[in-house]
């Protein structure tokens, strides 16, 4: 197995470097030095000449170097390599290795990379770690291959490819290696071969591969060749479109959920018009905000939990304002709830200057915590963990605000208010309590709302209006006192409006669904899950 | 004859209030046009465009309180109207500049020649006639309202549900007056308009002339109002707003009278809205926005929904507090009008209007 | 022959007491400056900050001892984002505070809507945001980017430096977008692109839900060739729009993306590492290194009292327009605004990216452009600059009624939309 190895070592450095022999014998210290220097072109070159001369310190620099990590120091022009730590940066030499005590960004000059740059560094990199001991930088690297094929790597590769004893990574190493071939001088038996290969992979980055084989074809069998496996990638992208499509459609469902779940306790069972509701939510995202900041300036470490620790304080922020709102406001205006709209109306634009006031007008920044940030294939089917994490979160919410309506005294209480009122009030509920805790409940969870909310959306304070509407809609279109129906109405509306969005358009896509909405109330005027009664009103 | 069964049918107060519109709309445009401009007693042209803008508004707010305040329909979505309105007025004018645009063209407003339309799409033409203007500032909103109350009332959605639907139809036609497709000029709207009726809307003159129409259609307004609500049809309308199932057990028919309404109040919005653009100058997309719906029934909740003052009060109160305090105090304007809307609603459930009548009440000996 | 020389004197004579009259007034009273930005609404985001940037200009400028030995006095009111309001606000300034110039607007739409009222009363407006051009009016002066001050180099840029070859125009649905794109699709055309390599994509106003638009983006750009997306997206649909390309891990290094609407102000409210590499073209990036400029951001975070405080290229047309209309007015005399008008065009003042900036006889200002990259601080690492200054086309050549057009306010032309085929002013010039 070592023999493998170094066989795959020996072989790799023949395959890049053998033509820069001059290369290797200058040293490190030039090549280096050769990066920090010149224009982005001469920078180009001096990438090339580094990852060409195999050593393997060249990786971690040209990294740096990708990452805008590598500097240049002012003082006694070392280049050195600069991680964040504190407000300082702690330095390494890049050449040797050796720690280089700390720095601030003043006292350093960073070498600037460009798009182009970032580039050519990753292909570099990418065939510098084919040999990583660490399996993720391995696929990775496959990964970077595949997107920038590069001929000069196919040597490295096929060393890889022997050595490699994962059998995804392998696959990968191959595909990259399918997608090499096509761009290479290779027979055109090995180029037919290769489409196959990619053909396989099947995903978008499959069909660019095989889009530029066809672009870029001078044999018409290859061309043809080229053209229907395109065809074929492209007819099974289109099924997983569908499956695409829906999953937007539950994710933005999601959102319509969280946005209008509290609207459906303080509008569709209090009967409060709580044009206000917009603003707990922006109350929610705001609250995260604080305790992003608070966490980013006092606790760096716990900052992929500030979310954990945002969402208990959410929904107290925003339940404490409801109550405050309940018993200042609305409890003077039960039996009269087109009052109410107005009111709170009102409040929505003290709520909004009140903000505006404290925070200033500008956009607030939230961070995504580790285990929001990126995506997974399911399929070819992208998921982003922020959008799953919100659906997750959504229906989490769902289902305990059922338990606590189903199984809790409190419940119990809300439900027999909303009922019957001076039935419950008879039977010795403290109604006015109830009244006010139910309405805190409805807040609190906008505020929750919100702080899912602060991972898509601006935080700012217009954030409450883009919802409000969206919110009513749901909750009228699902039957107003239905919770169920708010989950229903939510996740139609969401997987509608994202069917129509590729065809009509997102603004148009948009105006179909109001109009859908109005013209389903006049068919129910209730509401898909009315409450079944036999009042006439 | 009419006029005079008209005048007859109103109470002494409403009576005052029509002089006292018209009198508004005959005095201040007269101050501006025959007083030197140094004297105490000029009225400066913005001051009259203020003016202006107040009885438009305050016509919305009439027009909205014939359905909320008289017959119990909360809309929130009349502004649509009253932009739908304005959106003919404002195609009538943009075909007046003529080829005095910025690029010259004799027949497509400027923002079609910028966005290569190659001809006038469809629903343009015949907006060059004032006439041809003037219905469809009338019928189009009326239509509009027509179609959406045949099926809301005839479905019986009531309250809040209509309420919603009304607010989503004025949402959907925001974004769609948005699209730039739509050939009205997108978010930009309508702008920098030079001719009304052969007379330039930069002159004081016109202005004038403007502010005066304004208040007469106010005033015309405040007439048909009074004598749909003080007829036997009024009585009916109160008695659906008051118990909607037990009229319909009396087996009348209570859609048709909602409907009525609806559309009378519809077109009022309408030709509100067609004063408003020449006076302000622009119509764009955000007329449509929820909240100016929202707004417009504020002002009549303010001054006291269900009387036919009441409304006008409100719109001019709110509206000139608008203008002093962004101007006064930028940066907390919005704490007071939303303060204010919420104490009217708490202290004030019949607006100012109902105050009056409550000091007058406990002024009277028992 | 007597009673006219009388009659002469007289006049000279009153014209003489009048003028020292007018200037004794003019000693004691402040000369008013209005600053018309939305405080509240949809639009305070970005328009409270200049409105902070002109209180801090007059601020300085009256500790230098304000203008022909005059202070300036600020005349702030809320349009609160509401277009007929600023038209409003406008004629409130003009005609009530009689205000010597007007610094405002944002959105295309609100100038629009003030432009007739400036016109009618004979003011002065500074419009510091770039545009989609297409007007010249006597009474505005431009001090933001046209579309071939910003749009067209950063095209010229990706083609150049990143071999783009398929295009995504993505904006929102309102006017610059829609004029930018028409532009750069007739500019992209005429450098060879081909239609089915262009994709145009309007979204609403405060559009959230970017999941099928990015995937339409990804689905475009794996047709084999390197794409890029020119976003003309507006303000606060950006920030999840970039969350959602970060999400769905589109790396710069793949499909660029770069826009003319985002900056240092707009980043603030995002977490910029997974957008690193993303570019932006301005006329000015606050990580600019000269002199004045880091004077300027010094002043301005002291004046904030916040040392985080970002500048942004709006702010920076500001403070050209403010420096260019003192020093039009010292040179006038006046702050008559047919006077200061005539004065402004020729002025050159230093803009904040360590050259000098000048007013054009069509009433915009020479800038350089500058691409950047979103670097993972929210700032942005120039990666390309113009060798010079360009001149704004306030009328497209790319259009096809207006490439005859030019504005020209010197006198004798002093017109804004000159035909040069007919030689007449006023468009088409029937």
């Amino acid at each position: 197995m070592f023999f493998l190895r170094l066989l795959a070592g020996v072989s790799s450095a023949l395959a890049a470097v053998v033509i820069a022999a001059t290369a290797w014998a200058a040293d490190l210290q030039t090549l280096v030095t050769n990066l920090t220097t010149g224009s982005f072109g001469d920078r180009e070159t001096a990438i090339g000449a580094l990852a060409a001369s195999g050593d393997a310190r060249a990786a971690p620099i040209l990294e740096a170097l990708g990452a805008g990590q590598l500097y240049l120091r002012k003082a006694d022009n070392v280049v050195v390599i600069g991680k964040p730590d504190g407000n300082q940066l702690a330095l390494t030499e890049a050449v040797s290795g050796k720690p280089a005590g700390t720095g601030s960004e003043a006292e350093l000059d960073r070498v600037r990379v460009n798009n182009r740059l970032r580039g050519v560094i990753e292909a570099a990199v990418g065939s510098l770690t084919l040999m990583s001991p660490d399996a993720r930088v391995r696929r990775g690297a496959a990964d970077s291959l595949f997107k920038r094929p590069d001929p000069a790597a196919l040597g490295a590769l096929d060393a890889a490819i022997a050595a490699e004893k994962d059998a995804r990574i392998k696959t990968a190493f191959q595909e990259a290696r399918a997608a090499v071939v096509l761009v290479s001088d290779a027979p055109k038996q090995d180029k037919l071969a290769a489409l196959d290969v990619v053909r396989d992979k099947g995903n978008r980055d499959a069909l660019s591969v095989l889009q530029a084989a066809i672009n870029s074809a001078s044999d018409p069998e290859i061309k043809a060749a080229a053209t229907a496996a395109a065809a074929s990638v492209r007819q099974s992208l289109a099924a997983w479109e569908a499956a695409q499509n829906v999953w937007y459609g539950i994710s933005l469902g999601s959102v319509l959920l969280l946005a209008a779940i509290g609207l459906a306790i303080t509008f569709g069972t209090m009967g409060v018009i709580n044009m206000a509701h917009g603003e707990m939510v922006m109350l929610g995202a705001y609250t995260t905000f604080v305790v992003q900041d608070i966490i980013r300036t006092s606790f760096p470490h716990l900052f992929d939990a500030s979310l954990v620790i945002a969402l208990p304080l959410a929904f107290v922020v925003a339940g404490v304002v409801g109550i405050a709102i309940e018993r200042g406001i609305i409890r003077f205006l039960y039996g009269r709830p087109l009052d109410t709209l107005l009111a709170t109306w009102g409040l929505s634009l003290v709520l909004q200057q009140a903000v505006r006031s404290i925070f200033g007008p500008s956009n607030r920044e939230v961070g995504a915590p580790a285990f929001m940030s990126g995506a997974f294939q399911l399929g070819q089917l992208t998921i982003t963990y922020g959008r799953l994490w919100i659906v997750v979160f959504s229906l989490l919410v769902f289902a305990t605000l059922i338990l606590v309506l189903r199984k809790t005294p409190l419940g119990l209480y809300m439900r027999a208010v909303t009922q019957n009122r001076p039935m419950a009030s008879a039977m010795g509920i403290r109604t006015p309590r109830v009244d006010a805790l139910t309405f805190g409940l409805g807040s609190g969870i906008a505020g929750l709302a919100g702080v899912a909310l602060s991972q898509i959306d601006n935080v700012s304070p217009n954030l409450g209006q883009g919802y409000i509407i969206d919110s009513f809609m749901v909750v009228v279109f699902g039957g107003v006192g239905n919770l169920f129906g708010t989950l229903v109405g939510a996740t139609a509306l969401g997987i509608v409006n994202k069917f129509l969005e590729p065809y009509a358009g997102a603004v148009l896509g948009k105006i179909l669904v109001l109009v859908f909405i109005i013209l389903f109330i006049q068919r129910r005027p209730r509401g898909l899950f009315a409450l079944k009664g036999r009042a006439v009103e | 004859m009419i006029t005079r069964f008209l005048w007859q049918g109103m109470g002494p107060s409403l009576r005052a209030a029509v002089l006292f519109v018209l009198a508004i709309g005959i005095i201040l445009p007269l101050l501006n046009q025959l007083m030197p401009a140094g004297s105490t007693f000029y009225v400066p042209a913005w001051v009259l465009q203020l003016i202006g803008k107040y009885l438009c508004f305050a016509s919305l707010a009439l027009a909205v309180d014939l359905v909320w305040g008289f017959c119990g329909i909360l809309t929130l979505g009349h502004a649509a109207f009253f932009a739908l309105g304005g959106y003919c007025m404002g195609m009538y004018l943009m075909r007046q500049i003529g080829s005095r645009g910025q690029y010259g063209n004799p027949l497509l407003p400027d923002f079609m020649v910028f966005l290569n339309y190659k001809e006038l799409p469809w629903f343009w033409h015949g907006f060059d006639q004032f006439w041809f203007a003037a219905i469809m500032i009338v019928l189009v909103p009326s239509l509009l309202a027509l179609a959406l109350g045949w099926f809301a009332f005839r479905s019986r959605v009531t309250g809040v549900y209509l309420s919603i639907i009304t607010q989503a139809m004025t949402f959907a036609l925001m974004l769609a007056f948005f699209r730039n497709d739509m050939g009205l000029g997108g978010n930009n709207g309508m702008t920098d308009f030079k001719d009304i009726l052969g007379f330039s809307v930069q002159s004081d003159a016109t202005r004038a002339t403007l502010c005066f129409a304004s208040a007469l259609v106010l005033a015309i307004f405040l007439v048909i109002s009074a004598a749909v609500v003080g007829s036997r049809f009024g009585k009916a309308l109160t008695a659906v707003r008051d118990a909607e199932s037990r009229m319909r057990f009396l087996g009348y028919r209570v859609e048709g009278y909602k409907l009525f309404v609806f559309v009378l109040s519809a077109a009022m919005a309408g030709v509100a809205g067609a004063l408003y653009v020449p006076q302000v100058g622009i119509i764009n997309p955000s007329e449509f926005s929820p909240g100016n719906s929202i707004e417009a029934v504020l002002w009549v909740a303010v001054g006291g929904r269900g009387t036919l003052i009441g409304p006008i009060i409100g719109a001019f109160a709110v509206n000139f507090g608008k203008t002093y305090l962004t101007g006064a105090l930028p940066e907390v304007w919005l704490f007071a009008l939303g303060a204010l809307f919420i104490a009217v609603t708490l202290f004030l459930p019949k607006g100012i209007v109902g105050l009056w009548a409550q000091v007058r009440k406990a002024r009277a000996p028992a | 022959m007597k009673l006219g020389s009388i009659l002469k004197t007289g006049m000279v004579a009153a014209g003489l007491l009048a003028g020292a009259a007018g200037s004794a007034l003019a000693q004691g009273a402040p000369i008013k400056v209005g600053v018309l930005h939305s405080l509240s609404g949809t639009m305070a985001i970005s328009e409270t900050t200049l409105k902070d940037v002109m209180l801090m200009l007059i601020e300085e400028q009256n500790k230098k001892g304000g203008v022909l030995g005059r202070k300036l006095e600020a005349v702030v009111v809320d349009p609160a984002s509401n277009w007929p309001l600023f038209a409003e606000k406008a004629r409130e300034l003009l005609q009530k505070e009689k205000v010597a110039a007007v610094f405002g607007c944002w959105t295309s739409v609100s100038r629009k809507s003030v432009l007739p009222v400036f016109e009618e009363l004979n003011g002065i407006l500074f419009y510091p945001v770039q545009y989609e051009g297409e007007e010249s009016s006597r009474n505005v002066f431009y001090t933001g980017a046209a579309p071939n001050q910003q749009a067209i180099p950063a095209v010229d840029y990706l083609m150049a430096n990143e071999k783009v070859q398929r295009w995504v125009l993505a904006g929102t649905d309102y006017v610059y977008p829609r004029t930018t794109n028409k532009i750069l699709e007739a500019y992209l055309k005429q450098k060879g692109v081909k239609q089915e390599d262009i994709m145009i994509n309007y979204t609403p106003f405060g559009h959230s839900d970017w999941q099928s638009i990015v995937a339409e983006i990804k689905k475009f750009g794996s047709a084999g060739k390197k794409t890029a997306v020119v976003s003309t997206i507006n303000g606060d649909a950006n920030v999840p729009f970039y969350k959602e390309l970060g999400n769905a891990g589109i790396k710069a290094k793949d499909i660029p993306v770069v826009a003319f609407s985002v900056g240092e102000e707009e980043l603030a409210g995002i977490d910029t590492k997974p957008l690193l590499g993303h570019l932006a073209a301005w006329n000015y990036f606050q990580s600019v290194k000269n002199p004045t400029n880091e004077a300027f951001i010094k002043a301005w975070q002291t004046f904030t009292k916040n040392p985080k405080r970002v500048t942004n290229d709006p702010m920076e047309a500001h403070v050209i327009g403010f420096n260019m209309w003192i020093e039009a007015v010292k040179k006038a005399g006046t702050t008559d605004p047919d006077k200061v008008i005539d004065a402004m065009i020729g002025i050159t003042v230093p803009n904040l990216s360590g050259g000098y900036s000048a007013m054009m006889p069509n009433h915009h200002i020479t800038k350089p452009v500058l691409i950047g990259e979103i670097q993972g601080n929210g700032q942005f690492d120039t990666v390309w600059q113009t060798p010079g200054l360009v001149v704004a086309e306030e009328w497209s050549p790319y259009l096809p009624d207006s490439k005859d057009l030019i504005a020209d306010w010197r006198k004798p032309m002093n017109c804004g939309n000159f035909n040069v085929v007919t030689g007449k002013c006023g468009g088409k010039g029937k």
